[in-house]
């Protein structure tokens, strides 16, 4: 009984952080239509790989014989390949790969780059001079040259790739972490929590590191992007992931190209995806950049 | 300048160590049966696996491993390549060249299409054609270059039977034949250059124009042609620079897939076909040169602001 009327006549705050979230985003929606463009975008592409075996209207290794090179139609919207393989079918199965490649990737970024920008910015000296160090050293490498050399030693597979576009995405990361965790040790309060005798610990991941979020979101953003490009580069190659698999990537690569001609949407609907994906998180990026850190803004 | 520029070079070498470490390792990073696949590859190269090893110096300790292959390094000998024997530097001083064109040539057309759109961008700021021209920036760095030549390649022969000739004329032989060779590869890797240029030109731009100087420029009466060109474009020409070089990596990884695609014998091509056939000694050579080509760009990114600001030369 008391606790109910504690309830009901306790202080409410204006806005619960659930309607502020979700007012926050309807916000940025107004504020940023280029982003909010980007965000539907991405949210489409989330769905088309969480519903898939749904949204799909064949299994995407179903052969059609009789079908092959049919070009797009009510029943194939896409058409289908060499094989007859329904290509919507493996455009939506095919968002598996890139949503789960490039979270994958950018989560093993995220992770790695936080620590070391932090540790780098917040130690200085000779700890951030070896850590640059490395990083000069892996940025020497261009970046798919060394991917696929690193493939081809490591072996082809999922989690080969996401793990090595994840580390590759990680050290220019770092850099932009670092700067950033620069100038948040400079505040004061940073100043005040050694002062009481915060551990280096918590200084780095309970002062620093909230400080730096919003840096990290934003190119987080725009890395997921990258990691689809970069699966996707590595796919048409042939070094990405293997066949049975539809990665977007793979759909445009090796025997395909010998049809494009007589199929030219076998080559156009995968290559639209790739696009469009990559354009939603970087059109999302740049709105998320102006909203959340007027640091960054134009730079890139 | 010059004491700058030697500073610079030996601040380099760590670096430089480092890329041989990794590379060195990366090949002892193979499975243990690679010695056996490398046999089963080229069944002619040695007698046993005991032999093999021998060959490729896996048989001695590692640090002695390591030492020797830096030894030769330095004395330009990247080794053979497993599948032609052929000294693996022989191939590489024919085929560097054809990238190291590409390449120049992709970043002479993306600066045409970058400068002028990124200038008209920022002079007529927030107006319809800036909204377009920034879309457009978004869009270019969207498009896979990979699926741009697919559809190069692929569309023209529908349309209108046409296609890129498929043999590879060297510059030396027929330049107008090989220009035009390189023109749509070279095009492509420009795409998502431009893309990012456009960017930076703008930003740049918008920043210079609101400086002091350029008031000062125009109320002494220069006509808008010279405020532009010598007092804004030659200011914001520095982060330009400075984002060419970041992207020289990108254009060299870009380069790979386009010179598969359109059949151009560079290092790209080279590394792939490598690659496909397991000749590691290869794959590490490649690797050793263009790391090499992206820390002597940095070097020159550097050099070049000195050169562009006379404050940055008299300072040092």
């Amino acid at each position: 009984m008391l606790e109910e009327q504690a309830g009901t006549f306790s202080y409410v705050p204006p806005a619960s952080s659930r309607f502020r979230v979700l007012k926050r985003s309807s916000q940025f929606l107004v504020d940023k239509p280029l982003g909010g463009i980007g965000a539907i975008i991405i949210a489409v592409l989330l769905l088309m790989a969480i519903f898939a075996p749904l949204i799909a209207p064949f299994p995407y290794a179903e052969n059609h014989i009789s079908d092959r090179l049919q070009g797009p139609s009510l029943r194939y919207f896409f058409g289908t390949d060499a094989s007859g393989r329904d290509i919507f079918s493996r455009v939506v199965y095919g968002a598996r790969v890139s949503v789960v490649v490039g979270f994958g990737a950018v989560s093993i970024s995220v992770f790695i780059a936080s620590v070391l920008g932090i540790v780098s910015a917040y130690y200085g000296g000779l700890v951030d001079t070896l850590i640059q160090r490395l990083v000069d050293i892996w940025l020497s490498f261009p970046s798919l040259v060394i991917l696929i050399s690193i493939m081809a030693v490591i072996g082809m597979g999922l989690s080969n790739l996401t793990l090595a576009i994840g580390l590759l995405l990680s050290v220019g990361f770092s850099r932009v972490v670092r700067a950033s965790a620069l100038t948040v040790k400079g505040n004061l309060f940073i100043e005040a929590a050694t002062t009481i005798g915060a551990s280096d610990m918590r200084i780095m991941f309970r002062h620093i590191l909230p400080n730096v979020v919003p840096t990290i979101i934003v190119i987080a953003t725009v890395q997921l992007g990258a990691a689809i490009l970069i699966e996707s580069s590595l796919s048409f190659l042939g070094y990405g992931v293997p066949p049975p698999r539809p990665s977007w990537g793979g759909m445009l690569s090796g025997s395909g190209l010998v049809y494009f001609t007589k199929a030219p949407w076998m080559a156009v609907f995968p290559g639209a995806f790739i696009t469009l994906a990559v354009f939603g998180f970087n059109m999302l990026g740049d709105g998320l950049r102006d909203a959340l850190d007027p640091r960054l803004r134009g730079s890139r | 300048m010059r004491a700058y520029a030697l500073r610079r070079v030996i601040l380099a070498a760590p670096t430089l160590l480092g890329v041989t470490i990794i590379l060195f390792a990366l090949v002892r990073m193979l499975p243990g049966d690679a010695v056996q696949q490398i046999l089963g590859e080229y069944p002619g190269y040695a007698s046993d696996e005991d032999a093999l090893r021998k060959e490729l110096g896996l048989d001695k300790p590692i640090p002695q491993q390591y030492l020797s292959w830096v030894g030769h390094v330095v004395r330009l000998d990247l080794g053979e390549s497993l599948q032609t024997k052929r000294p693996i530097v022989d191939e590489l001083r024919m085929r560097a060249p054809v990238t190291f064109e590409l390449g120049i040539l992709a970043i002479f057309l993306g600066l045409c299409i970058s400068i002028p759109i990124g200038v008209l961008s920022a002079l007529k700021q927030d107006s319809l054609a800036d909204y377009a021209a920034r879309t457009l920036s978004v869009g270019m760095l969207a498009i896979p270059g990979f699926w741009l030549a697919t559809l190069v390649i692929t569309l023209p022969s529908i349309w209108w039977q046409w296609t890129p000739s498929p043999t590879y004329t060297r510059f030396t032989e027929d330049p107008v034949a090989n220009l035009g060779h390189m023109f749509l590869p070279a095009l492509i890797l420009a795409t998502a250059l431009s893309g990012t240029l456009m960017r930076v030109t703008r930003t740049e731009m918008i920043n210079v124009m609101r400086q002091d100087y350029i008031r000062t420029a125009r109320a002494k009466g220069l006509s808008n042609y010279v405020v532009l060109i010598r007092h804004s474009l030659r200011n914001a020409f520095i982060p330009v620079i400075t984002v060419i070089g970041l992207q020289v990596p990108v254009i060299i990884g870009g380069s790979v897939i386009l010179e598969n695609i359109f059949t151009i014998p560079g290092t790209g091509r080279y590394l792939l076909e490598a690659i496909s056939k397991r000749d590691y000694p290869v794959i590490q050579g490649i690797n050793l040169l263009l790391a090499l080509v992206v820390i002597f760009t940095n070097i020159a990114v550097d050099l070049s602001y000195s050169i562009i600001d006379p404050r940055i030369r008299y300072s040092r």
